[in-house]
């Protein structure tokens, strides 16, 4: 029945979307009076073209793994969970808990303290949204938009009060050093040659790698992965064998807004090892672009998740020696989700047609 | 709080509410045909940001307005294209704009102005300003009356009264004219609509169209009425909240009017927190008070306070039958 073979829906139509998006970037650069191909060369050489760039762009593609990952599961069980943003706010919350008061003796103890804590923050963050959604019928994309912005206003409000560091700033005091994660600078250092030296990647990195075959699994091996792809493509003939949405949304929504915290991990305890305000910086939103471009798969989130690593981190290059401002990223994030979300059909019509054509000049 | 601090603080909540308001019917016509529409906020960015601009360029702020309304149709048609034509998700399309506001207004307006992504401040004939009604200064003395009308009536700029006549304007087409009536159609069951012979597509567009008029108002509002000048995120959220408000009213207007008049004088008592300290006896913590709106929308939502019921085909798109 499928008019186009598996590889052009999974492969050629993310490209397409992609090359459609950075030709509209580069209109948008070469009409802020910069040329395009030098800024790409630019990019290349500052988030590829050392260990320090890599370091750091392997640290946002970690985040972006796991708001991706966030939004890739509720995608499965057709929910849109836009509140990764405040759910990884709040993740961080319980990870400056977990690390402020509880006396850790070693860091692997504190790494699994602190995802629990994240995790359990996230989820619970998302849980109303998903009650609401589950009881009461409330729309998931508004409530999880509302609690971002509660989100925000509870960050603040810790951060100026029960946790606040002494001093002007908003933000918690130093963790304790033992709960210091290993930096990739402190994993790979071979005597005289340092890599990552001064980035800031960490052994987070490789949670998220587990967290992505963890969610693999879960989607494709197990029975509660079944349920929650039935519901996703039928509530009504996933209700009839018996699956009780009300269980799917809630599982689904918690285990979304775990992950989403989790990312707390990666730039709270492994990056600035405190809690401060805004810690997040928009990564949960490019979480929705990530799971739509990596079509809502692990391994495709994680192809995602590091190209938008490296358009971070030669984003941030592009600001530094260039005019072109980093609110460029911005736009080219945005292209991608009007591209690979909402525009999908603009390219997958025409695809099909000439697919179409292809099979009836064979016949 | 004396008479002259209440009326001073329902003077800013009739301010802060016009955005909000134009907004929310904005939204209003979008949902009310079956187009879910988040990108509100984007919309009025890039209105706000173009608005500015072109009214700092030209110093004329109607043209500056025009901009705005044109900047704001733009991604409206872009929302259209995508939701409608090709039937893609409007929720995901609206993120996407909102986005691509976000970026594209800093990184114009940095290449344009090199002010760090805000344009020239306005003044002059390049802003909205406030207009003196008819007799504000004569009767600014009688009691009661006098001060009401000179402080919260008279004195605001043209564009606060254009909302305020947005809202009966909008019920009449909502409900009095053929055009409404197919409009809310369209959003509850557009099988029947184009049953009817009527083009649903047409109407989708016409409604998305309309929203985006609207928004573009609101937008141009914000960077040369309410303030001087577009500054990087100024919506600040703004778009969300007027959709907190539709949500508040059930998709109807003179409830959207009470609903965004409610919201804004939240935020006027946030930034009067002074005041509400004066009149609750206690300090009341303003972050609490900015995120008021969104509280009371899941409150709503959750369906305490009566159930809100969007129109029934929204975010669906329309297929023919073949």
């Amino acid at each position: 029945m499928d008019v186009m073979p598996k590889w052009a829906d999974v492969v050629l139509i993310p490209l397409i979307s992609i090359l459609l998006a950075a030709i509209l970037s580069a209109l948008v650069i070469l009409a802020i009076g910069e040329n395009p191909w030098a800024a790409l060369k630019l990019m290349v050489s500052g988030a590829l073209g050392s260990t320090y760039g890599w370091g750091y762009t392997l640290y946002y593609a970690t985040n972006f793994i796991f708001t991706g990952l966030a939004v890739a599961i509720a995608f499965h069980a057709r929910l849109f969970n836009i509140g990764g943003e405040g759910q990884a706010l709040i993740g961080g919350l319980g990870v400056a808990v977990i690390c402020l008061f509880i006396p850790w003796p070693h860091w692997t103890l504190a790494l699994l303290g602190s995802a629990i804590g994240a995790a359990l923050f996230g989820a619970a963050w998302a849980a109303i949204p998903a009650f609401l959604q589950a009881k009461r019928g409330s729309h998931i994309v508004i409530t999880t938009i509302m609690f971002n912005f509660i989100a925000a206003a509870v960050l603040n409000y810790f951060l100026i009060g029960a946790l606040k560091a002494p001093g002007m700033e908003p933000a918690t005091p130093r963790f304790p050093e033992a709960t210091h994660l290993p930096s990739f600078q402190d994993m790979f250092n071979f005597g005289e040659t340092t890599f990552f030296r001064g980035a800031p990647a960490n052994v987070t990195f490789f949670v998220a790698i587990a967290a992505c075959l963890f969610l693999w699994i879960l989607i494709w091996k197990t029975r509660l992965g079944y349920e929650l792809r039935s519901f996703g493509h039928s509530e009504s003939a996933a209700k009839y064998a018996g699956i009780s949405p009300t269980k799917i949304i809630m599982v689904t929504m918690l285990i979304s807004g775990g992950l989403a915290g989790m990312m707390a991990i990666n730039n709270v305890q492994g990056e600035a090892e405190r809690l401060v305000l805004n810690a997040v910086e928009g990564a949960g939103f490019i979480g929705i672009a990530v799971a739509l471009m990596g079509r809502s798969h692990p391994f495709g989130v994680l192809l995602a998740a590091l190209l938008f690593g490296f358009l971070y981190q030669g984003g941030a290059e592009l600001a530094l020696w260039t005019s072109i401002p980093r609110e460029l990223i911005i736009v080219i994030q945005a292209l991608v989700i009007l591209f690979t979300g909402a525009l999908d059909n603009m390219v997958r019509m025409p695809l099909e047609r000439l697919f179409l054509a292809m099979r009836r000049a064979k016949t | 709080m004396d008479f002259a601090t209440l009326l001073q603080m329902l003077d800013a909540t009739l301010r802060l509410a016009t955005p909000l308001l134009l907004a929310c019917l904005a939204g209003l016509f979008s949902e009310r045909a079956g187009i879910f529409d988040i990108g509100l906020e984007g919309k009025m960015l890039a209105a706000a940001f173009l608005s500015a601009a072109i009214a700092a360029v030209t110093g004329n702020v109607w043209l500056g307005l025009l901009a705005g309304i044109g900047a704001s149709m733009i991604l409206s048609a872009v929302h259209g294209l995508a939701s409608i034509t090709f039937r893609g998700n409007q929720l995901i399309s609206g993120v996407a704009i909102n986005f691509l506001a976000a970026g594209l207004t800093v990184v114009i307006a940095q290449s344009w102005f090199a002010q760090g992504g805000r344009t020239p401040q306005l003044s002059g004939d390049a802003r909205f300003n406030p207009i003196e009604l008819p007799f504000a200064e004569a009767l600014q003395n009688v009691p009661v009356i006098g001060p009401i009308y000179y402080e919260l009536i008279s004195g605001h700029t043209i564009l606060v009264y254009v909302a305020l006549l947005m809202v009966p304007l909008t019920w009449w087409i909502l409900f009095q004219t053929r055009f409404g009536l197919r409009l809310r159609a369209v959003g509850e069951n557009p099988a029947a609509v184009d049953t009817a012979g009527v083009s649903v597509i047409w109407l989708r567009f016409a409604a998305v169209g309309i929203c985006g008029v609207l928004c573009g108002i609101a937008g141009a509002y914000l960077a040369t009425a309410l303030q001087a000048g577009f500054v990087k995120d100024m919506s600040a959220g703004r778009g969300y909240i007027a959709l907190a408000a539709l949500i508040f009213a059930k998709w109807r207007p003179w409830y959207a009017l009470y609903a965004c008049l409610l919201f804004g004088f939240l935020q006027a008592m946030s930034l009067r927190s002074d005041v509400v300290a004066g009149v609750v006896g206690f300090q009341v913590n303003g972050q609490f008070l900015d995120v008021l709106p969104y509280i009371l929308t899941v409150v709503i939502l959750a369906g305490f306070v009566g159930k809100a019921i969007p129109p029934r085909a929204g975010g669906a798109p329309y297929v023919k039958e073949r």
